[in-house]
């Protein structure tokens, strides 16, 4: 009998489509239902972020990084606000150190939830969808108390914060962290331990540590194969090394190491220890000033620098080229999501159409970073 | 019922026209409420409130659904397969309509009493799945021919352990006729085939486990058959975008929609002539406590679409609390899962019924 004759079948998930988390086109090539390659193209979102910098003060650029992660802000103006106090070597008051570590952990927790809600969804469960964004809904709010917006903060500036938190932030804010325990123990009654979700996710995508590394992933990714780097602990900045929090490794539990689900369980146990980072920062907070006297207008001395931390989708860089004068030479972002999307096509090769989805909601990435 | 009719109108032949058009003066208002209810009961679980503008609490919502699509412009997409796609959309709900007229809505009134009730049901409602292939090809759309394929793989297979839960019931009663079927659980909810059969005696006990699980099989493989989640991969949004509608607009598509919600209380239906004791009162009839026995047709028709909507309320439940089974998952579901648990089934009830 004469072998049957198939044929490859281009599909185009295009920059248009339900679950590509933004504006991300990937030309799938398929046999039937199994995936031969993935081939994303992006710079459907490309802004001109850094070019843009160039012709900026040092100052004005604050804003401009919101945008880039758009589900992460605080952490987005978090690292460039350390970058250049760096080189400005320059110190900043103590509480606007703990304030900027209670923020950044809130953000990071309203970041996970995104990517837990929109990974469900995904995957068809639309319920936890809307029970994570209902609890997102509160730290927002604790957002929008503080700087006046919900998704967009520009609260962190060179050398302190735009103002200084709201006489009921705190007390708010503990009433938010009491609620959000019995929260993630409805997620994970609802959708992590559900057998299907289970079934759809682990053994799905699997990356074994020393890809990861290879590859150059961070964040959750790379913790979820194994690896044991946060930088929050292995090169601590702000005030992190006084912190007492857990680094959460993937475990392979439901299926093998490094597969979607530990990426996604990864995430889920991240928010408790946010939990606890934010109640210490609260019980340390010290008063004092949250602005710390810099010129509006900053000339830096010149020089470069690059430094990096811990944004809820891995390590965000920053490299900065000083000329001296008000406006940097060159700004380099190195954006965790556009690194971790390079392991796409290899962890979707060999699997059906379904788990390019899962693979790519346990990416968790945003467009705004990669195409800055 | 026809004779009833036909005294009315005087004339046989229209009689049993207006017989058949019953069912569709239940359907429509059904699906149109069918979909209020779903969204309101998915809003209710989402910790929001649904719709609540249109009408007093949002009830005329989708009467404004379906004008919105009544004007909107008919698009035969390009380069489609003309005849199929018009056709598609109008197949799917004959198959889904003409399965009706074997359900048995009360004592007085059955589309068509037909002595293989249960076969023909099957039988027809698999017209669903030329129709459902009609739209995914003749969309000219990649993914329409995908969720296309899915569906008609998973509504294939998935019909085994139906038609393997539904014998048996047949085994045990010893007749294929829903009316029949129906007719033989009277008394109290004990007498109900899911609880064994109205004969009193050691069988009925031993059979109870063996008639839950053939429910649950019904339950589980009818869920397949409608395309409900966590099995409405041919739909799956996230996904295709639609699935094998994507390509359709405007009525066509509400077309699709109203074959979907009909074979919802479809499959319910059957399921509670089977099991759940079809029209049959829980605890007896009002009409012979008070005495008017002419109130008990109407009472059973009441029983009989409360324990199907119940059971349509419990597959809106399962579509919004589960995630979705990918592809192969599906197909081992059924044929590694169901069908090996539907044997066994068969063959310890047969033993049981031989007893």
């Amino acid at each position: 009998m004469a072998e049957f004759k198939t044929e490859e079948l281009v599909l185009n998930m295009g920059p248009q489509h339900p679950s590509t988390h933004g504006v991300l086109r990937l030309e799938v090539i398929l046999d039937g239902e199994l995936v031969i390659d993935v081939i994303p193209h992006m710079g459907y979102l490309h802004r001109c972020f850094e070019k843009h910098c160039e012709a900026m003060q040092y100052q004005q650029i604050v804003p401009y990084t919101d945008r880039m992660d758009y589900l992460a802000s605080m952490y987005n103006n978090f690292a460039y606000v350390e970058t250049m106090e760096r080189l400005l070597n320059i110190e900043v008051p103590e509480r606007v150190k703990y304030i900027r570590i209670i923020m950044g952990e809130l953000q990071r927790i309203a970041s996970h939830l995104v990517a837990l809600g929109t990974f469900g969804a995904d995957i068809g469960a639309m319920t936890p969808f809307l029970f994570v964004f209902r609890d997102r809904e509160m730290i927002l709010d604790l957002f929008e108390m503080t700087c006046g917006a919900r998704l967009l903060y520009n609260y962190m500036w060179i050398g302190g914060l735009s103002n200084d938190i709201p006489p009921n932030f705190i007390q708010r804010t503990l009433e938010f962290l009491k609620y959000f325990r019995g929260s993630i123990v409805e997620l994970n009654n609802l959708l992590s331990f559900n057998k299907i979700f289970v079934e759809r996710t682990a053994n799905v995508g699997v990356l074994p540590a020393d890809t990861a590394i290879n590859f150059g992933a961070t964040g959750p990714v790379l913790r979820a194969s194994g690896v044991n780097w946060d930088l929050r602990k292995n090169q601590p900045y702000s005030v992190y090394d006084k912190m007492d929090f857990d680094v959460i490794l993937g475990t392979g539990e439901k299926g093998t190491l490094g597969d979607c689900w530990d990426r996604y369980f990864v995430r889920v146990k991240e928010m408790e220890e946010c939990i606890k980072i934010v109640e210490q920062a609260i019980k340390m907070l010290p008063e004092g000033d949250v602005k710390a006297g810099l010129p509006k207008r900053i000339k830096p001395p010149v020089g470069e620098i690059f430094f990096r931390v811990e944004n809820p989708r891995g390590e965000l860089g920053y490299y900065i080229v000083s000329d001296g004068s008000l406006t940097p030479t060159r700004v380099k972002v190195r954006a965790p999501s556009f690194i971790n999307l390079t392991l796409l096509p290899l962890l979707c090769k060999g699997h059906l159409i379904a788990d390019i989805i899962a693979n790519l909601g346990s990416l968790d990435i945003v467009l705004g970073e990669i195409d800055r | 019922m026809i004779q009833f009719l036909e005294t009315l109108l005087g004339n046989q032949i229209l009689a049993f026209f207006v017989s058949s058009v019953l069912p569709l003066v239940f359907i429509i208002p059904f699906a149109l409420y069918a979909i209020y209810a779903e969204r309101k009961v998915s809003a209710f679980m989402q910790d929001r409130v649904g719709p609540n503008r249109v009408g007093p609490r949002g009830l005329f919502q989708t009467v404004a659904d379906i004008l919105k699509l009544m004007q909107k412009e008919d698009i035969v997409v390009a380069k489609a397969d003309k005849p199929l796609f018009v056709i598609g959309p109008y197949l799917i709900f004959i198959g889904s309509f003409t399965a009706y007229a074997a359900l048995p809505f009360s004592s007085q009134y059955i589309g068509s009493d037909l002595n293989l009730g249960v076969i023909f049901l099957l039988a027809i409602s698999s017209l669903t799945v030329p129709a459902i292939l009609m739209g995914g090809w003749a969309g000219n759309n990649k993914y329409s021919l995908y969720g296309a394929m899915r569906s008609v793989a998973q509504m294939v297979s998935y019909e085994i352990p139906a038609l393997l839960s539904v014998i048996v019931v047949v085994m045990v009663v010893g007749t294929l006729s829903l009316n029949e079927i129906s007719i033989k659980q009277t008394g109290y909810f004990w007498n109900w085939y899911i609880l064994g059969g109205p004969e009193f005696g050691l069988q009925k006990f031993l059979l109870i486990p063996f008639m839950l699980l053939a429910f649950i099989i019904f339950f589980i493989s009818s869920l397949a058959e409608v395309n409900r989640t966590p099995f409405d991969i041919p739909e799956a949004e996230s996904e295709l975008v639609g699935g094998f509608h994507t390509e359709y607009a405007g009525m066509k598509w509400a077309m699709y929609m109203l074959a979907e919600y009909a074979n919802m209380f479809l499959v319910s239906g059957v399921s509670t002539a089977l099991f759940l004791g079809g029209f049959q009162s829980p605890f007896g009839y009002l009409g012979n406590t008070i005495g008017l026995p002419s109130l008990i047709p109407f009472e059973q028709l009441f029983w009989f679409l409360l324990k199907g909507i119940i059971l349509v309320l419990v597959q809106i439940w399962l579509r919004w609390t589960l995630p979705r089974l990918r592809v192969d998952q599906l197909m081992t579901v059924c044929w590694k899962y169901l069908i090996p648990f539907a044997f066994i089934n068969l063959v310890i009830v047969g033993i049981i019924t031989l007893l």
